[in-house]
């Protein structure tokens, strides 16, 4: 049978798998203490269960337990690598290297950096969404103190070449660090084969709760260290005061063992549906892939369908199918997304682009339904469209002086 | 953010897609916004010459369903119009009809543009003057 309606906006956040509010619940009641209660038993039961957590997010990671910060999400975690290595390391350098499709969360947090006197240089990517790595190794010079540069993008799912980023940074004795928070869990992650000194990721992108997520600090080879963003009670080595969030945390912990366990089988199940909803999609006339399809995010398809706006197209069926669109008239600014203006995309294009995040509960069902959907609407809109009905008349779009507005 | 139920009818039924043959003399065609803005519309009208009323209207718009919505109301409203009356449709007119939010008024705005220039486009293929317009405010 049919589920309706279908959630494909797993890239903006993941339902909550059963089996991890399961072990969260317990948490919130009978076991409520605070793990830095150190004279009674529950929160000698609340540590425990953190300690747990711990390891079980630190072992997706191939992390070391002790290496884990937990902080309230990613967006934390990114402010908490970027300003505490910007202060930590003030004696060594100003000076931060990121990459122009970053998350806002990267980027607005550069953009403090810069009004707090550092210098930050945003690369460039090329059509694929990959940075350059000879640009990234001609940008280092000696004030440079970190690299920040995404594991996976948001948006079109493009993967970086993280270990020949990191093999660069180890080079130039330059930091590393990546906001992996559309990878980790997704995608096979090991911060010491990748070389990964500072990564922040969040539970919520996982199939597990919201208001939880770490910050990964490398302990070993460099030992490397951050200034605490947030002060207070001196919890999580200093790094991140505040008392933990033991439910959220045990919810991560769970989440974080479930995807070690089952991210072969939903990549092999996901990825097969994935392809099959591009492809067919792809069979409509002007319908074009963003970012690259090679180094890619197994979950994840943006397609631009041209002559045809993405919120319009989303109003075919979004009573029944949840997903994203580049589409300026989805966001606050007016303005389309900026990711794929990086990659050189027309804003036309940008306008025209749909973003489908397939997840662990998605069904070949509702894939075929969305195949359907999207399908009648592109066609049924094309109908509607001056501009297609002008591209099939062969009047070229870009000869014609619109008015601006 | 939810839309009105006009806007959702008028999206599904949308009234009076098509196109008019725009080399006949009393067929004015108005085409506004730009591809790089995430919305262009394409307005039509048929006039008789005679009596100087809108017979017919036709539009086709790539954009949001506020867009779609603000150029099938208004073709509705211009048939049977004459061009006089036409040019008094105001964009809150149709901000009001359809229960455009604030961030969808320029659809509003650019529905209102389409006519205009429509009417133009009609006037200037019949020797008559152009009408000059203010500057619209929004966009």
């Amino acid at each position: 049978m049919l589920k309706l309606p279908v959630y494909l906006d797993n890239n903006a956040t993941t339902p909550m798998d059963p089996r991890v509010l399961e072990a969260m619940l317990p948490y919130f009641t009978t076991h409520f203490g605070n793990a830095a209660s150190r004279n009674h038993p529950f929160g000698w039961e609340a540590e425990e269960a953190v300690d747990l957590a711990r390891e079980q997010v630190a072992k997706l990671i191939g992390a070391d337990p002790k290496e884990i910060i937990f902080t309230s999400g990613a967006t934390e975690a990114d402010n908490l690598a970027i300003k505490g290595v910007f202060e930590m390391y003030a004696t060594k350098g100003n000076h931060i290297i990121t990459a122009t499709t970053e998350h806002k969360a990267v980027l607005d947090t550069c953009r403090h950096i810069e009004k707090l006197g550092g210098e930050v240089t945003y690369l460039e990517v090329n059509a694929e969404g990959l940075i350059n790595l000879k640009e990234l190794e001609a940008a280092i010079k000696p004030t440079t103190i970190l690299i920040a540069i995404m594991y996976a993008n948001n948006e079109i799912g493009t993967i970086q070449p993280v270990r020949e980023i990191s093999a660069i940074a180890k080079k130039h004795g330059v930091l590393f660090f990546s906001d992996a928070v559309q990878a980790v869990g997704k995608v096979p992650v090991d911060v010491n084969k990748d070389g990964i000194d500072l990564m922040a990721f969040t539970a919520h992108k996982m199939y597990g709760p919201k208001g939880v997520g770490a910050l990964y600090v490398r302990r070993k080879n460099p030992r490397v260290k951050v200034t605490a963003q947030i002060d207070g009670g001196g919890h999580e080595r200093a790094m991140r005061s505040g008392t933990l969030n033991v439910p959220g945390i045990v919810g991560f912990g769970k989440a974080c063992e479930l995807c070690m366990q089952e991210m072969e089988s939903d990549t092999k199940r996901i990825s097969r549906m994935r392809d099959k909803l591009e492809t067919e999609l792809l069979k409509l006339e002007e319908a074009y892939v963003n970012g690259s399809k090679e180094h890619r995010l197994p979950h994840v398809t943006n397609i631009s369908f041209k002559y045809v706006e993405g919120e319009g197209l989303m109003m075919g069926f979004n009573k029944n199918i949840a997903l994203s669109s580049g589409s300026a008239c989805t966001s606050a600014s007016l303005e389309p997304s900026y990711v794929l203006k990086a990659l050189g995309l027309g804003d036309d294009l940008a306008h025209s682009s749909l973003r489908f995040g397939l997840g662990r509960f998605t069904d070949e069902e509702q894939i075929d339904y969305t195949i359907e959907q999207v399908s009648n609407t592109v066609l049924k809109l094309r109908e509607m469209s001056p501009l297609w009905e002008m591209w099939k008349e062969g009047i070229d779009l870009d000869k014609i002086e619109w008015a601006a507005h | 953010m939810a839309y009105s139920d006009k806007v959702i009818d008028h999206y599904q039924n949308p009234k009076n897609v098509g196109t008019l043959d725009k080399s006949q003399k009393n067929v004015g065609t108005g085409l506004v916004g730009a591809p790089e803005c995430g919305d262009v519309m394409r307005l039509q009208i048929q006039v008789d010459e005679a009596t100087g009323m809108i017979t017919d209207a036709k539009f086709k718009t790539f954009g949001c369903g506020s867009a779609i919505a603000s150029s099938s109301l208004a073709t509705e409203w211009l048939k049977g119009k004459s061009i006089d009356d036409a040019l008094k449709i105001d964009n809150m007119d149709i901000v009001e009809e359809l229960n455009l939010p604030p961030v969808k008024i320029h659809c509003s705005v650019l529905a209102e543009d389409a006519i205009k220039s429509a009417i133009n486009d009609y006037r200037a293929k019949n020797g008559m003057e152009q009408i000059k317009f203010e500057e619209s405010v929004v966009h």
